[in-house]
């Protein structure tokens, strides 16, 4: 039988690792798609919450948060492409120019 | 009579012509013309209202003028409340100004005459500015005797006061003219100082200034003969002012040393006019003077002090102007006597008579000096009558005068004061007789070295041959020469400053010049000195004019006592009383009633009041009729003693000269006391002027410590206090400022470091953030 407590071991499991991702990685690709892992655990509890609560407010909610993740994603690769014109790169570490 | 105001004005014209135009264009000639022409129409307008004046009935005998309105309406405190000060320029012709009018217009133009001839060697320039002295001198004197207030008064008062400086000081370039005028200036001051005080008061007291006005309100006031009320304080105030002007003790200093001014100005200013000032105003206010008895005892004690002190300087001085220098003192004492003890009108008719002998005494001097070429020591004079006829026999017509010899003009005025000084103080006529006797001594002493005697001036060179007469005629006077010469070793050495202001500058040294001296400037118009001459017409007819006066000028004032009716004292009364419709109530005051009021008040005080009033009117019964014989007998005594003095004289100096020289050995401490007359001028330094002198040095000290210090102190102050205040400035106030700056760099320094730039970096904060606050939220719920 699969319970709430499953749904949401796994959407924490996810979360855990995109945060994980967002930190280590320098790749800023490899990074978006760890946010897009974050997202998606969200995204898990919004739908077995609803599921479990009867109430479909939750799955409205979570088709937004895919269609504000595809945006995002538009617009970060945006950046990326611009970025990587201007360095030759996109190592993340190298994305400093907001320092003091 | 309306046109009074025009007899001052006149000379003032003359003075501004000559002033303003006169000295840089003027020869000495037209400057004289000038001078004179205004003089002398003064003196005929003064002649002209005299005689309208006498036309009048003697009630009313006074006509006042007034030309403008001098200072407006304002409201001035007085003891009784306000009143309006008002004054205008107002004149008063009563029978004294007029009498003074006629002195000095009629001598003043004698002057002016016998100026022309005596300054005629000075430069061009220096005539006019000399007759412009002159004239504005006659301008502010007349000013004076016509005021009809105090204030027009006094502007005459300090008027005459500057031209005297002006005059003594004339050849300024000599020290001791100048330094003679600024002792005069000064000297006048102190006296001023005492009449502007008394003028204060009497505005105060009385509400007004003018004259008739004050002696009206005067009148109805108490006689002040037990306490020294404010009647009193204006007379002694009103006093020292006379004390002033007329060179009574202890202000007569001035006088002497006045002497450095050129002799006529001599015989005009100090002798015959501006020190009469202060006889004529005490005459001016004698109503006021009646009701200050007291004042008036000092009025005679000073005066008769005077007389006898300045009489004895005279007998030993050795300067022909410095004797009748003296002697004017001296008898500037007399008149001063003669107010003191209420005889007004026997003071003002010595003060005419003084006038035309000491005007004559004074001019003959200028004419001795003006012969020996600025000789001044009559021990270098002697047998001047020789060559000078005119002037000796004028001069010794004014020595008789002044010795008070009958019939001349002195003898009359001299004893109606020796006369009423007896009636009053017994003290106070032997005094003056005393004083009447040196009086004739040293005048006689004057014209015995001087006009008698052997020659014992330098020797001349004539202008024919050279020869000097003058030698020869020393030798044969030889033995005569000697006795005289020899006489006065003692005194050339023991008093070496006799001798020293004796040349009047312009005249050039007295020794004669020989030819290799041509080019030297004698200011003598002729070049070389000649030797003794007899001056020019101009200077010889005011000489002969002003003997006829003091020959006749006596017969005015002939007393009862000897069948004249005194036509002088009838005249002169109304001036020295209050007018009777004014002064309603209280009694009228009469100077003559004076020796008769002191006594019954004396009387009063014992209790004796009946007896004593009768004693009183016996008083004024005996000073108005009864001692006929008495006056004689007083004037027969004066005549004795006079003759007496003159025949002192006459033995020391003519016949047996070696009897003045033994007395001088004998008496060489007296001596040498009167020849430094009392050291009154060393006593003055002493005190006054170097007490001045200190007095400024230790004032400057006070100014350089404490004021300069003051000033310093605050700027130093000023200059610690500015440090601190930028000090802290520097400190705390930058220091705040730079520690909001260094303090936001430390912190900016220390934050920077958070801004890595990294994302990363960021999303790590953040997670912690979120951790911690979700980790508080869920410990504290």
């Amino acid at each position: 039988m699969i319970t709430p407590t499953h749904y949401m071991l796994l959407s924490a499991a996810l979360f855990i690792i995109g945060v994980i991702g967002v930190m280590v990685r320098r790749n800023i690709i490899i990074i978006f798609m760890s946010i897009e892992l974050i997202l998606n655990a969200v995204n898990i509890n919004l739908v077995a919450f609803s599921a479990q609560l009867q109430n479909q407010i939750g799955q409205v909610f979570a088709v937004f948060v895919i269609a504000v993740a595809a945006a995002e994603a538009a617009v970060g690769l945006g950046i990326i492409l611009a970025f990587y014109r201007n360095k030759e790169t996109i190592n993340i570490d190298e994305m400093n120019l907001m320092r003091s | 009579m309306r046109y009074i105001w025009l007899i001052p004005l006149l000379p003032g014209v003359g003075a501004a012509v000559n002033g303003l135009v006169g000295i840089r264009s003027f020869s000495r000639r037209t400057a004289g013309i000038v001078a004179c022409s205004t003089m002398a129409l003064a003196l005929a307008l003064a002649l002209l209202a005299f005689w309208q004046l006498l036309g009048l009935p003697a009630e009313s005998r006074a006509y006042d003028v007034v030309v403008a309105q001098w200072i407006p309406k304002i409201p001035l405190a007085t003891r009784t409340g306000f009143a309006a000060f008002e004054v205008p320029w107002g004149f008063r012709l009563d029978p004294l100004s007029a009498m003074m009018l006629l002195v000095v217009t009629g001598i003043g133009t004698l002057i002016h005459v016998y100026s022309t001839a005596y300054m005629a060697d000075e430069p061009r320039g220096g005539v006019a500015r000399f007759f412009c002295y002159l004239n504005l001198f006659c301008f502010f004197m007349l000013m004076l005797v016509l005021g009809n207030n105090f204030l027009v008064m006094f502007v005459g008062w300090e008027g005459v006061g500057l031209c005297s400086y002006l005059l003594i000081g004339y050849w300024y370039e000599k020290k001791s003219a100048s330094d003679a005028g600024k002792k005069a200036f000064i000297t006048n001051r102190v006296g001023d100082w005492g009449f502007v005080l008394g003028v204060f008061l009497i505005y105060f007291t009385f509400g007004t200034l003018n004259f008739r006005e004050v002696q009206n309100a005067a009148a109805t006031m108490t006689v002040e003969s037990a306490h020294f009320g404010v009647l009193s304080w204006i007379c002694l105030l009103l006093f020292v002012g006379a004390t002033g002007k007329s060179a009574q003790i202890p202000l007569y200093v001035w006088l002497p040393d006045a002497m450095e001014g050129p002799t006529p100005v001599s015989a005009l200013i100090h002798a015959a006019t501006m020190v009469t000032a202060g006889v004529y105003m005490l005459g001016r206010n004698a109503v006021l003077f009646s009701h200050a008895p007291m004042v008036m005892e000092i009025v005679a004690i000073v005066g008769v002090l005077t007389a006898l002190m300045a009489a004895s300087i005279g007998l030993v001085q050795y300067d022909i102007k410095r004797v009748l220098a003296y002697s004017t003192v001296s008898q500037l004492g007399y008149m001063f006597t003669a107010m003191g003890v209420g005889a007004f009108s026997a003071g003002a008719f010595h003060l005419m008579t003084h006038a035309f002998f000491k005007a004559l005494l004074f001019l003959g001097s200028g004419s001795v000096i003006h012969a020996m070429g600025g000789e001044q020591d009559m021990r270098r004079m002697g047998n001047l009558k020789k060559y000078m006829p005119v002037t000796f026999v004028t001069m010794m017509i004014g020595t008789l005068a002044i010795a008070g010899i009958f019939p001349f003009a002195g003898f009359f005025s001299k004893d109606e004061i020796l006369f009423r000084s007896f009636l009053s103080n017994k003290a106070i006529w032997a005094i003056a007789v005393v004083t009447a006797m040196m009086t004739a001594f040293y005048m006689f002493r004057l014209m015995a070295m001087t006009f008698f005697g052997a020659y014992r001036g330098p020797a001349w060179e004539t202008a024919g041959h050279g020869v000097a007469i003058g030698v020869h005629d020393r030798a044969k006077d030889a033995t005569l020469a000697a006795a005289h010469g020899a006489k006065h070793p003692v005194d050339i050495h023991a008093h070496g400053h006799a001798h020293e202001p004796d040349h009047e500058v312009a005249h050039g040294p007295a020794e004669p010049h020989g030819p290799d001296d041509a080019s030297h400037h004698t200011g003598h118009g002729h070049g070389h000195w000649h030797g003794p001459h007899e001056s020019p017409t101009p200077m010889t007819f005011p000489l002969q004019a002003l003997a006829l006066g003091a020959i006749v000028a006596g017969f005015v004032g002939v007393p009862a006592a000897l069948g004249g009716s005194n036509a002088l004292e009838k005249f002169l009364e109304p001036s020295f009383t209050a007018e009777h419709a004014a002064s309603g109530a209280a009694r009228e005051i009469r100077p003559n009633d004076v020796i008769a009021g002191r006594q019954l008040e004396a009387g009063r005080q014992t209790g004796e009041v009946r007896a004593l009033e009768h004693a009183g009117g016996a008083a004024e019964e005996s000073g108005e009729h009864v001692s006929r014989g008495v006056e004689l007998g007083l004037m027969g005594f004066s005549l004795l003693v006079a003759i007496a003095g003159i025949g002192l004289a006459w033995k020391f100096y003519v016949t047996s000269p070696e009897i003045s020289e033994q007395l001088g050995e004998q008496w060489a401490g007296a001596h040498r006391l009167l020849s430094n007359k009392y050291y009154v001028d060393e006593l003055y330094n002493a005190t006054v002027v170097n007490g001045t002198f200190g007095a400024g040095e230790g004032l400057w000290v006070v100014d350089r410590t404490v004021v300069d210090g003051a000033v310093n102190g605050t700027s130093k102050l000023t200059v610690i206090s500015s440090w601190f205040s930028g000090l802290t400035d520097r400190t705390v106030v930058d220091g705040l400022v730079n520690m909001v700056g260094s303090v936001v760099q430390e912190g900016s320094l220390l934050f920077r470091r958070l801004q890595t730039g990294l994302v990363q970096n960021y999303a790590m904060l953040m997670l912690f953030g979120i951790f911690a606050f979700v980790s508080i939220y869920l410990l504290v719920r």
